[in-house]
C-alpha cells in the first residue's frame, strides 16, 4: 500500500481549496448584506471541515486558527453575536489568512504566526466584547488527537467482533494518573438499563460482552417479576445485572465501556477496597445465571419486552429483542463504494489523453490527405466514412478539452483578496463585482492569468479609481467599483477588468511617453494610440509608482503574458467614467488557428492571432530607403520589411520585389512589421506540440506541430521575431538557447 | 461476516479517513455526503451501524438521526456521532436525537473500531 495517509492528506488540501472557495463565497455574500442563516452555516461548515481535517493530520497552526475563527462564526450562527460590516471584513481577512495557513501547511513552510495570532486576538476581542466577560478557556477545549496507522497491519481484523477484540487500552488519556487495580482483583458492576438505553440503540448484551473482554466475569441477573401479569408494563424494564469482573484494568476501563450508556442506566462500579463489601454484595445477589465469558442473549429472559414497537408509542423504549445485526443481514454482501459523483484524475493522465487526441487529429488529417490524393469520388463509402471520422475526431477533441476546462471562479476569488489588500493599502473604499464566474477556460490559462490579472486589478485600484475626495467632489459614490467579468464570445473567452474611475489621463500618458522618448516629440496621436502607449515596454507613470502597483511590472509584461496564451488585450477608456481592459483568449491552449506558409522550402505556421493582414505587394507599396533597404507603405504608414527566411537563417536576404507576399504583424500595439513569405498554403487548426521541454526556449519559435502530410512544422512567435530583428540577432539568440 | 457501516460526513477527507480506518479492519463501508444523501443510501442498504457528522449541508446530523430513528428498519440501528466538539451539551443533544454514542474528531482508529465493535456486538 502506497502511504494511504499521504494520499488522503493530498486530497485534504485539494478539499481545503474547495472549502476555502465556499467560505469566501459565503463571506462575500455576507459582505453584500445577505446575512441569512444558510450563508453563515456554509461559511461555518467550511472552516469547521478544514479544522476537522487539519486536526487529523496534526496541523496545529491550522487547527488553532480555524478553531478560533469557527468559534466566533458559531456565535454569529446562534445569534449571540451580531453581524456587522466590520465583523464580515474581519472574517474576510481571516479567510485570507486561512488560505495562507493552508498553503504553508501543505508546503511545509513555517506559518506567519504573528499575523495569525493578531487576527486571533481581533477575533477574541469580538467574541469577548459581545459576551461581556469572555471565555478565556475557549482555545483549550479542542485537543487534537492524531490518527495513527502504524499498527495497521498487525491489528486483528476479525469480523465477528468479540473474540478478536483487542484488549482495551488500559489507560485512556484522561485517566493516566489513575492507579491500576491490583492484579487479579474484581470490580463489581451493578447495571440496570433505563428504557432510554434501548431507545438510543444501545444493547445491554454488548455492554456485558465488553465487560467479559476485560476478564473473567461472574454475571448475576436481577429480575424483578411483576406480582400479576396484568401489572406487566410492556415497555418497562425489569432486568438488571450484577457483574463481578476479574480484571487488571482500572475502573476507568469500565467507564469507557459504559460511556454511551451514561445517564441511560443505573450504574454502580465499586472497586473492592475490602473483600467483605464484595462478599456482602454477592450474598445478596441472586444465583449466577452465567459464569462465562460468552454471555447469553437477554432476550429470552425478558418476556415482557415487546419485539416490535407500535406506531402509537414512538417515544417509548425500543426493545432489546431485535438486535441490529439481524436487521442488517441483507447488507452484508455490500462492498465498499465511493459516493462522490466526480472523479479525481491526475492532471498528468489528462495531459496524456490530450496528447493522444492531438495525435488522433494529426492522423486523421494525414488520412484525409492521402485519401484526397487517391482522388476517391466524394460519394464513395470511404469518403463518407472519412467525413464521419472527421466529425467524431472533432467531437472527441472538444470533449477532451472540456475536461481541462475549469470555471474562472477560483481565479476571480483570488482577485477579491487582491482588491481587499490593494484598497486597504491605498485607503480607498472599493467593491469588487464579478460576473460570469462559471465561464470555463483551460486550466493552464487560469494559472497563467493570475499574475496579469493581479497586476491589472492593483492598477485599477491604485491608478484607475480616483481618491475618495475626488470621487465625492465629482458627484460619484464614495465607494469605487471594479468589475471583473468573464464570458464566452464567438469561440473565445473574454475577460474584462473595468473600473468606474476617472479614465486614462491621456495628456499625462502622452507627455510621459514623449519625455521617455517612446514617441516623437511632435507626433500627434489619437486617443486609441495614446491608450496603447501603456503597453509599451519602459512605460511607467513613474511619478505615480507606489508600493502597491509599482512592482517593476508594467502593462507591457501583462500584454506579453496574455499574448503568450494566444490572447489579445484591448483598452477602452472614457474620461470621468472609467477604463475597461478586455482580454480575449482562445478556448483551448492545445489547438491554435494558424496560417501555414512556406519560406525557403520550409513549411511554417504563423498564429492567426498575430497576423493583422496579408498583402500581395505592388510596386507602389515599396519605398526604397537605402541601398538595400525597403519599407512598405501601408495606408500612408511606413512599415519595416523583414524577410522571414533571412531572420530564421534559412537564406541570405532576398531582394524584395512586387508580387511578394507579406504578413503584417503587430509585435506591439501601434507598431507594424511586414514579414515576407514565399507562399501561403492554408489556414487551419493545428495541434500544438511543445518543444520547450526538449529544446528550452528557442527565440522566435513558439512550438511545433505535425501537419496532415506528416511533416513537422515550427509554429512561429512572430512578435518575438520582429522584436529580435530590431535588436538581438536571431542567430546569436539561437546559439544561446541551445 | 463483516460489519457494515454507513458513514455520513460532508468532508471528503473525513470520509477517506473513515474508509481507510475501517476497511483495513475488515468493515464494509458505505458513504454518504450529508443527511439527505444518507437517508437515500439507507433506502438501498441496511447497515449494522451508522456513523454521522453533525455539521452538514441540507440535512444535519441531528435531523438525520431523527429521521433514521423514525424509520421502522433503522429504529434500533446503533448510531455513532462523529464530532469535533466534546462539549456535554452536544452529547446531550445528540443523545436526545437518538444517538447511541459519540466519537470525538479527530478520532483515533482503535477507539473508533472499539466503539463500533461494542455497539454492534
Amino acid at each position: 500500500m502506497s502511504d494511504p495517509m499521504q494520499e488522503i492528506m493530498a486530497s485534504f488540501f485539494v478539499e481545503c481549496e474547495e472549502l476555502h472557495e465556499a467560505l469566501i463565497d459565503a463571506l462575500q455574500t455576507m459582505a453584500d448584506g445577505e446575512h441569512d442563516n444558510e450563508t453563515i452555516n456554509v461559511a461555518f461548515r467550511a472552516v469547521h471541515s478544514i479544522k476537522g481535517g487539519a486536526g487529523a493530520f496534526g496541523l496545529e497552526d491550522l487547527v488553532g486558527f480555524s478553531h478560533q475563527f469557527e468559534t466566533v462564526m458559531d456565535a454569529c450562527r446562534s445569534g449571540e453575536l451580531a453581524i456587522s460590516d466590520e465583523l464580515v471584513q474581519l472574517f474576510l481577512r481571516c479567510g485570507d489568512m486561512l488560505s495562507d495557513l493552508i498553503r504553508c501547511s501543505r508546503d511545509g513552510e513555517p506559518c506567519d504566526t504573528a499575523a495569525s495570532n493578531a487576527l486571533i486576538t481581533e477575533l477574541s476581542a469580538f467574541a469577548g466584547a459581545e459576551e461581556a466577560g469572555g471565555e478565556p478557556e475557549e482555545a483549550v477545549d479542542f485537543q487534537p488527537m492524531t490518527l495513527s496507522f502504524d499498527d495497521l497491519d498487525d491489528a486483528p481484523s476479525g469480523g465477528d467482533g468479540l473474540p478478536d477484540l483487542p484488549p482495551l487500552d488500559p489507560l485512556p488519556p484522561e485517566a493516566t494518573t489513575e492507579e491500576a487495580t491490583p492484579s487479579g482483583s474484581a470490580l463489581i458492576v451493578n447495571f440496570k438499563p433505563e428504557p432510554e438505553l434501548y431507545e438510543s440503540g444501545n444493547e445491554p448484551l454488548f455492554l456485558l460482552r465488553s465487560l467479559a473482554d476485560l476478564g473473567h466475569c461472574d454475571i448475576k441477573l436481577n429480575f424483578t417479576a411483576p406480582d400479576n401479569l396484568s401489572d406487566l408494563d410492556k415497555l418497562g424494564v425489569r432486568l438488571g445485572w450484577q457483574v463481578a469482573v476479574e480484571t487488571e484494568s482500572p475502573p476507568s476501563a469500565i467507564d469507557e465501556i459504559f460511556e454511551f450508556a451514561t445517564g441511560l442506566c443505573q450504574l454502580d462500579v465499586s472497586a473492592p477496597e475490602s473483600e467483605a463489601t464484595a462478599n456482602t454484595a454477592n450474598e445478596d445477589a441472586p444465583e449466577p445465571v452465567a459464569e462465562i465469558s460468552e454471555v447469553q442473549p437477554p432476550a429470552p429472559l425478558a418476556p415482557e419486552l415487546p419485539t416490535q414497537l407500535t406506531e402509537s408509542t414512538p417515544a417509548k423504549p425500543a426493545p432489546a429483542a431485535a438486535p441490529a445485526p439481524a436487521a442488517a443481514a441483507p447488507a452484508a454482501t455490500k462492498t465498499t463504494a465511493k459516493v462522490s459523483p466526480t472523479v479525481r484524475v491526475d492532471l498528468e493522465r489528462i495531459e496524456r489523453l490530450v496528447n493522444l487526441v492531438g495525435e488522433l487529429v494529426i492522423n486523421q488529417a494525414m488520412l484525409s490527405q492521402s485519401i484526397a490524393e487517391e482522388s476517391i469520388p466524394p460519394n464513395s463509402p470511404v469518403a463518407a466514412g472519412l467525413d464521419e471520422f472527421m466529425q467524431l475526431t472533432r467531437n472527441i477533441q472538444e470533449s477532451v478539452m472540456m475536461i481541462r476546462a475549469q470555471p474562472v471562479k477560483s481565479l476571480f476569488q483570488r482577485m477579491s483578496r487582491i482588491v481587499r489588500e490593494a484598497s486597504a493599502a491605498v485607503d480607498k473604499s472599493v467593491r469588487l463585482v464579478t460576473e460570469g464566474e462559471t465561464t470555463e477556460i483551460d486550466k493552464t490559462a487560469i494559472e497563467c492569468l493570475a499574475d496579469p490579472l493581479t497586476h491589472m486589478i492593483r492598477n485599477a485600484v491604485d491608478h484607475g479609481l480616483e481618491p475618495t475626495e475626488t470621487r465625492i467632489a465629482n458627484g460619484k459614490s464614495r465607494q469605487g467599483e471594479i468589475r471583473l467579468a468573464a464570458a464566452h464570445r464567438s469561440g473565445r473567452v473574454v475577460i474584462e477588468v473595468s473600473d468606474d474611475g476617472g479614465g486614462i489621463n491621456r495628456e499625462k500618458v502622452h507627455s510621459i511617453a514623449r519625455k521617455k522618448g517612446l514617441v516623437p516629440e511632435d507626433a500627434s496621436l489619437t486617443d486609441g494610440e495614446i491608450d496603447q502607449l501603456l503597453f509599451l515596454p519602459g512605460f511607467s507613470t513613474a511619478d505615480e509608482v507606489s508600493a502597491l502597483s509599482g512592482r517593476g511590472v508594467g502593462m507591457d509584461v501583462v500584454k506579453t503574458q496574455i499574448t503568450s496564451l494566444g490572447g489579445r488585450i484591448a483598452i477602452e477608456s472614457t474620461p470621468g467614467v472609467g477604463t475597461k481592459f478586455s482580454i480575449s483568449l482562445p478556448l483551448t491552449l492545445a489547438v491554435l488557428d494558424g496560417m501555414v506558409v512556406t519560406v525557403a522550402g520550409e513549411t511554417l505556421v504563423v498564429p492567426l492571432n498575430s497576423i493583422v493582414e496579408t498583402l500581395s505587394l505592388t510596386e507602389s507599396d515599396l519605398r526604397p530607403v537605402g541601398p538595400n533597404q525597403v519599407v512598405l507603405c501601408v495606408r500612408e504608414k511606413f512599415v519595416p520589411v523583414l524577410d522571414l527566411g533571412k531572420e530564421l537563417g534559412y537564406r541570405d536576404a532576398l531582394s524584395i520585389e512586387k508580387g511578394a507576399i507579406a504578413l503584417l504583424i503587430s509585435p506591439e500595439e501601434g507598431a507594424l512589421v511586414a514579414m515576407l513569405v514565399d507562399t501561403i498554403e492554408d489556414q487551419r487548426q493545428v495541434v500544438i506540440k511543445g518543444m520547450q521541454e526538449s529544446y528550452g526556449r528557442v527565440r522566435g519559435v513558439a512550438a511545433a506541430t505535425i501537419l496532415g502530410d506528416g511533416k513537422i512544422a515550427l509554429i512561429l512567435d512572430a512578435s518575438d521575431i520582429a522584436q529580435s530583428a530590431s535588436g538581438v540577432k536571431f542567430d546569436t539568440a539561437r546559439k544561446e538557447a541551445s | 461476516m463483516n460489519i457494515s457501516v454507513l458513514a455520513v460526513d460532508d468532508s471528503r477527507t473525513m470520509r477517506d479517513m473513515i474508509t481507510l480506518a475501517l476497511t483495513s479492519e475488515g468493515f464494509d463501508v458505505e458513504l454518504a455526503e450529508d443527511g439527505e444523501h444518507g437517508l437515500e443510501v439507507l433506502d438501498g442498504i441496511a447497515p449494522d451501524v451508522i456513523i454521522t457528522d453533525i455539521n452538514m449541508p441540507r440535512l444535519d446530523g441531528f435531523g438525520f438521526i431523527d429521521a433514521v430513528r423514525a424509520r421502522d428498519d433503522t429504529k434500533t440501528t446503533p448510531i455513532l456521532v462523529l464530532t469535533t466538539e466534546s462539549s456535554a451539551d452536544l452529547k446531550t443533544r445528540a443523545r436526545d436525537a437518538g444517538a447511541t454514542g459519540w466519537i470525538v474528531k479527530p478520532f483515533a482508529q482503535d477507539k473508533l473500531v472499539r466503539a463500533l465493535r461494542m455497539v454492534t456486538g
